[in-house]
């Protein structure tokens, strides 16, 4: 028998390992984003990923750090990959470089680069863009099992370079499921009327949902390899079908259903992916469950009462706001010291 | 105490700039800059509002009682307001539908009262009027360069609506860059505002620590030869 000293669990997580994770998780979800959507998705990613690298590359060298390091821990492909996942499809180059300049430079590296960013760099990037430059992140092309046709690669390449006509696709676009929930409600139609629309399929939008279960899937492989926590996804969508449940059985003519909301928008990639990162989440234990249950609700609230169809990203920037008083006040008892009964 | 003149504008302009480094007044200075014409706008009623309230306030300077001084200096840049506003309602009407609330505002921008009590309160009359209008100016020059760079990302054009403040020959003045140009409505957004305005900070810093080290640099040269 061999003795060693303590620490006996040895830490299997680097940041590289982690993120290597992540990527591996996104590949299912993104694999059913392509079979319902075509290949729009692939060139998003491809000129995400670039930009990122390039715009990673750029500041490590203006702040004289070493290239490789921070270059291969994949957190900037993790970073370019989800905001590419976020944005519509065929989105111009000029919106992607816009987008991942914020993530890169105002969200991360204007903080002190990976593990000083107080937002998730992502989301930083894709409100920018949302608030900015409403036409383009409005114009989503339908699946193509409705609208029978898709860009080849060739095509979408183009198509983001500006070198298309848009005008002949124009037709193959449409609002979001959950963007025409809103506008339905807004004109005063039922919910059974506004599901006429044939972008609607089981619970929430075709290819939507099931792009959804994938997320979900790759979520589970995370929560295996314990890249992440159940906490903040469990709190997360609790935090949105507890509302949802409650105004659903209130109102079932006018609200969307919870499963509706669940399988919707960015919520499975959002409470799995997004809000799970582990630098702009909190950290204690109680505080991951009162950080995701806040995101959940807030977008049941964004969704609900607001002006934008989805409300995942502003949640998440939102709850990342209040990390630091959330971990101030869960800071788990330091064991021997302090005990209740002298707390009062 | 006295204060040279060159001084004075070096202050007002650059060391001691209302908008980059006393940070005053900034609520108007990131609610309006949204064009050029706007900054240039408020900037010009700024700037002759702080002129003629240094000049009024160093002229009562001796025969104001020290507790009494501040409702004082406030009921003078109110009425030198006032009086603005009516100006500008009835020449520059159009302008000041845009600029609306922020020019009544005026009475409230800190560096106003900051330099009637800080600097005019105490300095001759010629002197203060200096003052304020080299303080106006500094005021002005950050206002149309934020106005400048916002409109320039946010529209795409420079100096549009020129006709608001100059005129209907004005209209001209209006230059596209780039008639393609979609436009980045954060830059318009608030958000906007305050990247600019953190950007012409650093601009400012950079600028002043290349002069520092210039300096340093020629003044630690015979020591080390």
């Amino acid at each position: 028998m061999s003795l060693n000293s303590s620490p006996f669990i040895k830490p299997s997580a680097s940041t590289n390992r982690l993120m290597f994770n992540v990527l591996l998780a996104l590949v299912p979800g993104t694999l059913a984003y392509l079979w319902f959507f075509g290949v729009g998705i692939l060139v998003n990613i491809l000129f995400s990923v670039i930009f990122a690298l390039l715009l990673e590359s750029l500041v490590l060298v203006l702040r004289k750090r070493p290239l490789k390091p921070y270059l291969g821990d994949y957190s900037a492909v993790v970073t370019a990959w989800l905001f590419a996942l976020c944005i519509p499809m065929h989105s111009p180059w000029w919106l992607i470089a816009t987008g991942i300049f914020f993530a890169m430079i105002a969200g991360k590296h204007l903080y002190g680069g990976l593990g000083f960013n107080p937002f998730n760099p992502a989301m930083v990037g894709y409100v920018v863009v949302l608030i900015s430059f409403p036409k383009e992140m409005t114009t989503w092309f339908l699946p193509t099992q409705i609208s029978g046709d898709s860009l080849n690669l060739m095509q979408a390449f183009s198509y983001s370079l500006g070198l298309l006509d848009t005008s002949q696709w124009d037709a193959l676009t449409s609002a979001t499921p959950l963007d025409q929930y809103k506008t339905g409600l807004g004109l005063n139609l039922t919910i059974s009327e506004i599901r006429q629309s044939p972008v609607f399929g089981d619970f929430a939008g075709v290819g939507w949902e099931w792009i959804a279960n994938w997320w979900f899937i790759g979520g589970l492989y995370m929560l295996f390899t314990k890249t992440i926590r159940w906490h903040i996804p469990v709190s997360m969508i609790l935090g949105l079908l507890i509302p949802a449940f409650l105004f659903y059985v209130i109102n079932p003519d006018s609200v969307a259903s919870p499963g509706f909301h669940l399988f919707s928008g960015g919520l499975m990639l959002g409470a799995f992916f997004i809000a799970t990162d582990p630098v702009s989440s909190s950290t204690t234990t109680q505080g991951r469950l009162i950080y995701g249950f806040m995101i959940g609700v807030l977008i049941y609230i964004i969704r609900y009462w607001g002006g934008y169809p989805d409300g995942v990203a502003f949640a998440v920037l939102l709850a990342n706001m209040a990390v630091p008083l959330i971990d101030y006040y869960t800071q788990p008892r330091t064991f021997g010291v302090n005990p209740p009964d002298d707390h009062g | 105490m006295s204060i040279s003149s060159t001084e004075i504008t070096q202050n007002g302009l650059w060391k001691n700039n209302v908008a980059l480094v006393q940070l005053l007044g900034l609520c108007p200075l990131l609610a309006v800059t949204s064009t050029t014409i706007n900054g240039i706008g408020l900037g010009i009623a700024t700037l002759v509002t702080l002129f003629l309230s240094n000049i009024l306030v160093s002229l009562i300077r001796d025969v104001v009682r020290q507790e009494v001084r501040l409702p004082v200096f406030v009921l003078i840049i109110a009425s030198i307001v006032t009086i603005i506003e009516l100006v500008m309602k009835a020449w520059f009407y159009e302008l000041y539908l845009v600029l609306g609330i922020f020019i009544p505002l005026i009475v409230t921008n800190c560096s106003i009262i900051g330099r009637a009590e800080g600097f005019a309160s105490k300095n001759t009359v010629a002197a203060s009027a200096l003052d304020g209008f080299m303080m106006g100016l500094g005021f002005l020059i950050v206002l149309t360069i934020l106005g400048l760079i916002r409109e320039i990302f946010g529209f795409g054009t420079i100096f549009a609506n020129a006709e608001l403040m100059f005129g209907e020959g004005a209209r001209d003045f209006q230059i596209t860059l780039n008639a393609d140009y979609e436009g980045f409505l954060l830059a318009i957004l608030p958000p906007g505002a305050f990247f600019g305005l953190a950007l012409l900070i650093v601009g400012k810093n950079l600028i002043e620590d290349r002069i520092l080290s210039t300096t340093k640099a020629v003044t630690t040269e015979p020591i080390t030869t």
